[in-house]
């Protein structure tokens, strides 16, 4: 009976992705207690963030890729209303209407579409059957641009480029053809210089300052050449767990949240951040396998999506802190601290293990 | 188009999604190589460059500066100290516009146009980086007036700093100097020294005197502290702190009491004393007339008082002890007649006849004694007391111009006396060699002539003159001149003394030196040109006139002393030891344009002598260079 339970409890979780999960969640939170400057409630209230995280993922795990795919249009719908009530009555914080508050709760609507665009074209894509027409991308498209429209306005061009690269991961795995993939890449490149022209000055301001930093150490191009310090200066094996200097001084902005990985390279050098990467790729890649499983055509789109997004926001992230890509408000998984972005993660785990567990019955 | 996108086939779907995925792998393939390379470019390759950095960024090394050394003189009475002073300053990175926060500051304090001058100078030179002072030594009224106010005055403070002060600034402003705000000259000369990181957060220097030529010890020795700071450049924790060392306590020869006696004395005359222990060479007073207020420079001057000094017909800016260079006259009358006896040229009975001018065999010119009737018959006692030209002439021509540059040279005349000043000028006495050098021409007998009279080329420091009369009353010993008596480390509060330094023995009889120093004893007596300033002296003093030509006069003029414009007229000098037979002082003093050693110089001498040894007071002397006939009149011709 109880050995009955239990395998009902545990059996929808992959292990292999679980206990890969569990790790990089432990290594985030020994760095997240360095990068905080050793401040214990941070690093407990962000356990406690991984508790309700994990709880999701379990749920998620358990109910079929089916039942979700049910939800998908609900959840599309309700995040695209919150995303207008942001824009309507968002609060304002350092220039930008981002977050919402509902009583007690603080929330980043543009966070829950990185889940819910994906779900939908993932369902949306399920259910136009296997006969796509062009006219099924346009609507796809239509579904895309929507929610990247409103976040981009917010504004916080990184979070809608990542929204956005969410949903095209899903249409170029639902079988775009891939000239027209192509051209819409020598499109989007074409109109580069329309794109520069609406751009804010202090999104220009970023990508001229990533060619080289150090012409405005002190304005837009402190937080990279700080960055850029930081993990420098730590080497091959870092300074060690609590000593990274640059963090713990102040150097580094937004220590713990988007540039933790800095505080991560400084104190645990290359051979740290190759672990890392490795134990991310096994998560990703895992995934993949997971998505080629997959039962339906939504299984399979939503698994590939999510392992592809997975490995844009580490990409992106790292990229940023080390100075190859501009900086761009994205958190790093499981390193970050936010509850928002925690939760987020664990969804998409949990929906890959939903993908995984369900597989056979499905095809049963 | 309709063109249809063909995956009917659920095999051909799969397929085509792995190959997709295959392709995202590939994708992420290189993203990952892109980021392995950057990191390790970062972290490998440029590890040494980001450590650097990560260092600098962390760690600043904040200087604390030492506390400058005080300057005593001999008694430790203070000459220079540091004095805590309020200071009104501005932080323009934190006020105002500055010219808004001036106008309104000085609605509340008293600001001058000079200040504001000041302010706009330095702070210029601050590049708006650093606080600067607008106004300093403020009154307790003043700081109480602001602090009302402050409110109203963001980046404006009242800040309590140590300035040097010189207590008895214009008496002692040539010797002791000044400290003055570090220029771009200063800086320069530091890092060729490679003294800069010592000067690091110090904002003085000594510029002049002793501040300047014993910098090194009034300065101390820089301490620092490595602050681990934030991006903001606060300091979180103290890595390590090493502590300034204080610069060195000096203790001079000066006795101030002696040196504002000498300055008193001198009145509205410009002119230098210089005051030698001969035994030690302890310089006792040093004193350069006019001086001027050296607490004016340490906070860099106005314009005003710049242009005041710089521009005075006095120039009170030359130390006419150190640099000022002028002919010895008559002073050097005994130090002839020492040569002539050490050479044998004459001894002490030799007579000569003096008709009241001196020619050269086989030639027509005069040279003239300053009394023009003459002295008769002539010998050494006579000419040192009554100071006769004709003797020396004669004596010049038999003992030629290179015997006695030889001589004076030792005595120190045309050489700098190596006393611990900065900027010493090495006056000139001539020779054949030295004139084919600097002319191209050969020495003629009749310069030698006058050089026994201590004119032509000869030129002489008031240091050098007292340097040598202090050898001669020291029977040829002639010791180092110099300031610093003692030395007070700061770190464990021991004195260390300034050793008497020999500097040259001049071998010479004790006879000789006695019997011209009777001589000269008998120059302050009743019929000797200094009678008037050597009357009813409680001790024996040796002395000797001199006047110094300023201007030529021609074969057959006479001077005038009434029909000559000041600046033009004579300058006075005089030298003397007392108490003759065991001397304590040895003096030497110019008067400027002052007409008459016997009668503007001695006086001085006197005073300062009197003062020294029987402590008595002294008074400013009168200006006699309206007097037309006195019995002193020793007027030098060529």
């Amino acid at each position: 009976m109880i050995k009955k339970l239990l395998d009902r409890f545990i059996k929808p979780l992959d292990p292999t992705l679980l206990n890969t999960s569990l790790i990089l969640m432990l290594i985030g939170l020994v760095v997240l207690y360095s990068a905080s400057g050793m401040d214990m409630i941070k690093t407990i209230g962000q356990v406690k963030n991984l508790l309700i995280a994990l709880l999701l993922m379990w749920v998620l795990a358990s109910i079929s890729p089916n039942t979700i795919q049910k939800l998908a249009l609900p959840i599309y719908i309700f995040s695209l209303v919150l995303l207008v009530a942001v824009a309507l009555f968002g609060e304002v914080s350092h220039g930008a209407r981002r977050w919402l508050h509902i009583g007690p709760l603080h929330l980043q609507p543009s966070e829950f579409m990185k889940i819910a665009l994906p779900l939908m074209l993932a369902s949306y894509f399920d259910k136009r059957g296997k006969d796509r027409y062009w006219l099924d991308f346009v609507l796809a498209a239509v579904l895309l641009i929507m929610p990247v429209l409103l976040v981009v306005k917010q504004p916080d061009l990184g979070t809608a480029l990542l929204i956005a690269s969410s949903g095209l991961y899903v249409i170029v795995l639902a079988g775009l053809s891939w000239r027209v993939l192509i051209t819409l890449m020598i499109g989007a490149l074409a109109s580069l210089p329309l794109v520069w022209h609406i751009l804010h000055d202090y999104q220009k301001q970023r990508i001229l300052t990533l060619i080289d930093p150090t012409k405005d150490p002190l304005g837009a191009g402190y937080h990279t050449l700080q960055s850029m310090i930081a993990v420098g200066s730590g080497g091959i094996l870092g300074k060690g767990w609590l000593h990274g200097t640059q963090s713990h001084l102040d150097f580094l902005p937004e220590h713990s949240t988007d540039f933790i990985f800095a505080v991560f390279g400084e104190e645990f050098g290359l051979v740290g951040e190759l672990l890392f990467l490795s134990l991310m790729l096994v998560v990703i890649v895992r995934g993949f396998f997971i998505a080629i499983e997959g039962s339906t055509p939504f299984a399979r789109l939503i698994a590939g999506t999510l392992s592809m997004t997975l490995f844009t926001y580490t990409f992106v992230n790292m990229g940023m802190v080390s100075g190859i890509l501009p900086v761009v408000g994205v958190p790093l998984p499981f390193l970050s601290y936010g509850g928002t972005s925690l939760v987020t993660l664990f969804i998409s785990i949990g929906i890959l293990m939903s993908v995984h567990h369900h597989r056979q019955l499905v095809k049963q | 188009m309709k063109k249809r996108v063909s995956l009917r086939n659920p095999q051909q779907e799969r397929w085509d999604f792995q190959f997709r995925i295959k392709i995202l792998v590939g994708v992420i393939a290189v993203l990952c190589l892109v980021l392995l390379i950057r990191l390790f470019w970062l972290q490998v390759v440029s590890y040494g460059y980001y450590h650097t950095l990560a260092e600098a960024n962390r760690i600043s090394i904040v200087p604390v500066v030492p506390n400058r050394g005080n300057i005593f003189d001999r008694n430790g009475v203070i000459l220079a100290n540091n004095t805590p002073t309020y200071t009104l300053e501005i932080n323009p990175k934190e006020s105002a516009p500055v010219d808004q926060v001036i106008e309104q500051l000085s609605h509340i304090i008293s600001i001058t146009p000079s200040d504001k001058k000041l302010f706009h100078k330095l702070n210029e030179e601050s590049h708006g980086l650093a606080p600067v002072a607008i106004r300093s030594r403020l009154t307790e009224e003043e700081i109480a007036r602001f602090s009302v106010h402050r409110y109203a005055f963001p980046g404006v403070n009242v800040e309590s700093r140590l300035i040097r002060n010189y207590p008895l600034a214009e008496a002692t402003s040539h010797v002791v100097g000044y400290i003055s705000r570090i220029n771009q000259n200063d800086l320069d000369r530091l890092d060729d020294e490679d003294k800069l990181d010592a000067y690091r957060g110090t904002n003085h220097i000594g510029k002049l005197g002793i501040e300047a030529h014993y910098e090194s010890l009034l300065h101390g020795t820089t301490g620092s502290e490595q602050v681990e700071t934030d991006s903001s450049g606060h300091g979180v924790r103290t890595l390590s702190y090493s502590a300034p060392v204080a610069g060195t306590d000096l203790y001079l020869t000066i006795d101030a009491k002696l040196q504002l006696a000498a300055e008193k004395a001198f009145g509205d005359h410009r002119g230098a004393l210089v005051a030698i222990d001969p035994k030690t060479g302890e310089i006792l007073a040093f004193v350069s007339q006019p001086g001027f207020d050296t607490n004016l420079f340490v906070d860099g001057i106005d314009q005003e008082h710049w242009t005041e000094l710089n521009d005075s017909p006095n120039k009170p800016l030359n130390d006419r002890a150190l640099r000022g260079q002028y002919p010895p006259g008559s002073t050097i009358k005994p130090l002839m007649a020492l040569l002539a006896l050490n050479s044998g040229v004459r001894n002490a009975d030799t007579k000569i006849s003096d008709p009241g001018y001196y020619a050269l065999p086989g030639s027509t010119h005069h040279y003239r004694d300053w009394r023009p009737q003459g002295h008769g018959l002539v010998d050494m006692f006579l000419s040192i007391v009554q100071s006769c030209d004709t003797y020396y002439y004669s004596l010049a021509n038999q003992l030629g111009i290179d015997r006695m540059h030889d001589f004076f040279n030792h005595f120190g005349f045309g050489k700098k006396t190596g006393i611990d000043l900065d900027g010493e000028v090495s006056g000139l006495y001539p020779s054949t060699a030295w004139k084919r050098k600097r002319y191209h021409q050969d020495w003629y007998t009749g310069e030698t002539v006058i050089s026994g009279i201590g004119q032509g080329y000869i030129l002489v420091t008031p240091l050098q003159l007292a340097n040598a009369i202090a050898t001669f009353a020291n029977h040829g010993v002639m010791m180092r001149p110099h300031l610093l008596k003692s030395m007070r480390n700061p770190q464990n509060n021991t004195l260390t003394a300034i050793q008497p330094e020999v500097v040259a023995t001049i071998p010479e009889s004790d006879e000789h030196f006695n019997i011209i120093r009777d001589a000269m004893v008998a120059v302050m007596k009743p019929g000797g040109t200094a009678a008037i300033a050597g009357a009813k002296a409680g001790y024996l003093i040796a002395g000797k006139t001199g006047t110094a030509q300023v201007i030529g006069v021609k074969q057959g003029q006479k001077y005038n002393a009434g029909q000559t414009s000041e600046f033009h007229r004579d300058h006075a000098l005089f030298v003397a030891f007392a108490p003759a037979d065991a001397p304590k002082i040895a003096v030497a003093v110019l008067v400027e344009n002052g007409g008459h050693g016997g009668s503007t110089a001695a006086p001085i001498a006197r005073q300062v002598m009197d003062n020294y040894l029987l402590g008595l007071p002294t008074t400013a002397i009168k200006d006699d260079t309206q007097a037309k006939d006195t019995t002193d009149q020793e007027a030098s011709h060529d």
